[in-house]
């Protein structure tokens, strides 16, 4: 292992890990509001949510470079106001890898959320507790398996990513290149070598991440 | 420590133009409740529990008039529902609800409001001693006997100082063994307490041992009054 390849592995983890703390308070409201509300536009959100999931990642790191560009409305308004680039740096990797895990955070965790028992939460209620209490002291707490397995689900997802990942950010060495878009770069020119090490660090922090998912899920302390 | 009762507590629980549609039939009912403790009888699926769930706020009615002594807690047409947290009316669901993730001192304690003079009688010494559940509070409530359970559950509701207890068929899921051992512990909360409780149940043996009057429930109805 090369100093470049454990940098490499340094920033994916780093920058997977990040990203999913990023969507984690956006993941935990939108899975709560869809497990436990009805309203209007509900079906919409969902298949918005999902869309990541079945879209050719490719296409979505399309849309987000429009966005997320210095013509686009978020990239445009950063850059004016902060002089600061997004697409083709890290913070675009970041928000690549956001968007594409957070089907898989808010999918796990609303399945956690629906399996809490409501008549707890309707006890606690009659004990007094807000629905803020209620939700941080009865359904999290329950919920808790299944949200640790979709956060090492969406981590893991995020380790892999690759289409959206080079359309937003690119293949920069050093800066946004990123574990995926490294084996891709290494295998197209002739660099085996480099690319089957990175495939095996690959292998291997995913294997990690899905098991421990697993392994959370199973062990979930759900009420019934 | 031995706590003199306080004052009888006088229950007027008004119920009146109830409407709430249910999956087979709707629940109608105009009723005024005076008793300590009253029974609601009726068969399975005679609408009882949804009765509960709408006193303590958890469902919303088509139409509704609900008044705990001075306080209303519902009125459709005047727009008024008052929250369940904030409507003062202890709950133990047939299925206790204890929550499993918590020890059994933790549940005691989430709604516990006893603490001061005035509520000297739901002050958590005073509860966990008359239903005898001291040696349990370090206990997981997933560790606990049927009995035990029902004694925290019962507990719990009461450390939250309510105006009302419902009771949802509190002895159902219990052996005659058991149900023969709690009985004794509703009949203390019942004299020692003085709360007012809405007893919902199947069970004609407990509606005796325990209630002043019985509510006969069918189909979502009112159907007759019996004073016990």
């Amino acid at each position: 292992m090369t100093a470049t390849e454990w940098q490499l592995l340094w920033f994916t983890a780093l920058v997977s890990a990040v990203s999913t703390f990023l969507i984690l308070p956006f993941g935990l409201l939108t899975a709560w509001l869809l497990a436990r509300h009805e309203w209007p536009g509900k079906s919409i959100v969902e298949t918005l949510v999902s869309l990541p999931l079945v879209m050719p990642p490719v296409a979505t790191g399309l849309i987000l470079l429009k966005i997320l560009g210095e013509r686009g409305a978020v990239g445009g308004f950063f850059y004016r106001h902060f002089n600061t680039d997004i697409a083709f740096t890290w913070r675009g990797v970041l928000i690549a890898l956001a968007v594409m895990s957070f089907p898989l955070l808010v999918r796990s965790t609303r399945v956690a959320f629906e399996q809490v028992n409501p008549r707890l939460e309707q006890i606690a209620r009659t004990l007094g507790a807000s629905n803020a209490r209620v939700f941080w002291t009865i359904t999290l707490p329950l919920a808790s398996h299944g949200v640790i397995g979709g956060m090492l689900l969406a981590f893991a997802r995020a380790l892999g990513e690759f289409g959206a990942t080079i359309m937003v950010a690119g293949y920069i060495t050093g800066k946004t290149a990123t574990l995926s878009t490294e084996i891709y770069h290494s295998f197209n020119n002739g660099e085996d070598a480099h690319a089957y090490r990175l495939l095996g660090m690959s292998v291997a922090l995913a294997f990690i991440a899905v098991w421990s998912s697993e392994w959370f899920m199973r062990r979930k302390k759900v009420a019934k | 420590m031995v706590y003199a009762p306080e004052e009888s507590r006088e229950m007027k629980l008004l119920l009146k133009k109830i409407s709430l549609p249910l999956a087979e039939f709707s629940l109608n009912l105009d009723v005024e409740i005076q008793n300590q403790v009253t029974a609601i009888f009726g068969p399975s699926g005679a609408g009882k529990t949804s009765l509960l769930d709408l006193i303590v706020g958890l469902r919303h009615p088509k139409s509704a008039f609900i008044q705990l002594g001075e306080r209303i807690l519902t009125d459709t047409a005047g727009r008024v529902h008052v929250p369940t947290r904030h409507r003062q009316i202890g709950y133990v669901p047939q299925d206790l609800a204890l929550f499993p993730h918590l020890s059994v001192q933790q549940n005691l304690l989430y709604g516990c409001k006893g603490t001061g003079a005035s509520d000297s009688l739901f002050r958590y010494d005073h509860v966990t001693e008359v239903l005898e559940i001291q040696p349990l509070t370090n206990r997981r409530v997933t560790n606990l006997s049927g009995g035990e359970k029902q004694r925290v559950a019962l507990a719990r509701a009461l450390l939250a100082s309510p105006q009302l207890l419902l009771l949802d068929e509190p002895l159902a899921s219990l052996d005659t063994v058991l149900k023969s051992k709690i009985i004794p512990y509703l009949a203390r909360i019942r004299d020692e307490f003085h709360i007012p409780m809405l007893y919902v149940t199947h069970d004609w043996d407990e509606v005796q041992a325990l209630c002043a009057e019985a509510l006969i429930m069918e189909r979502g109805q009112i159907v007759r009054r019996e004073a016990i």
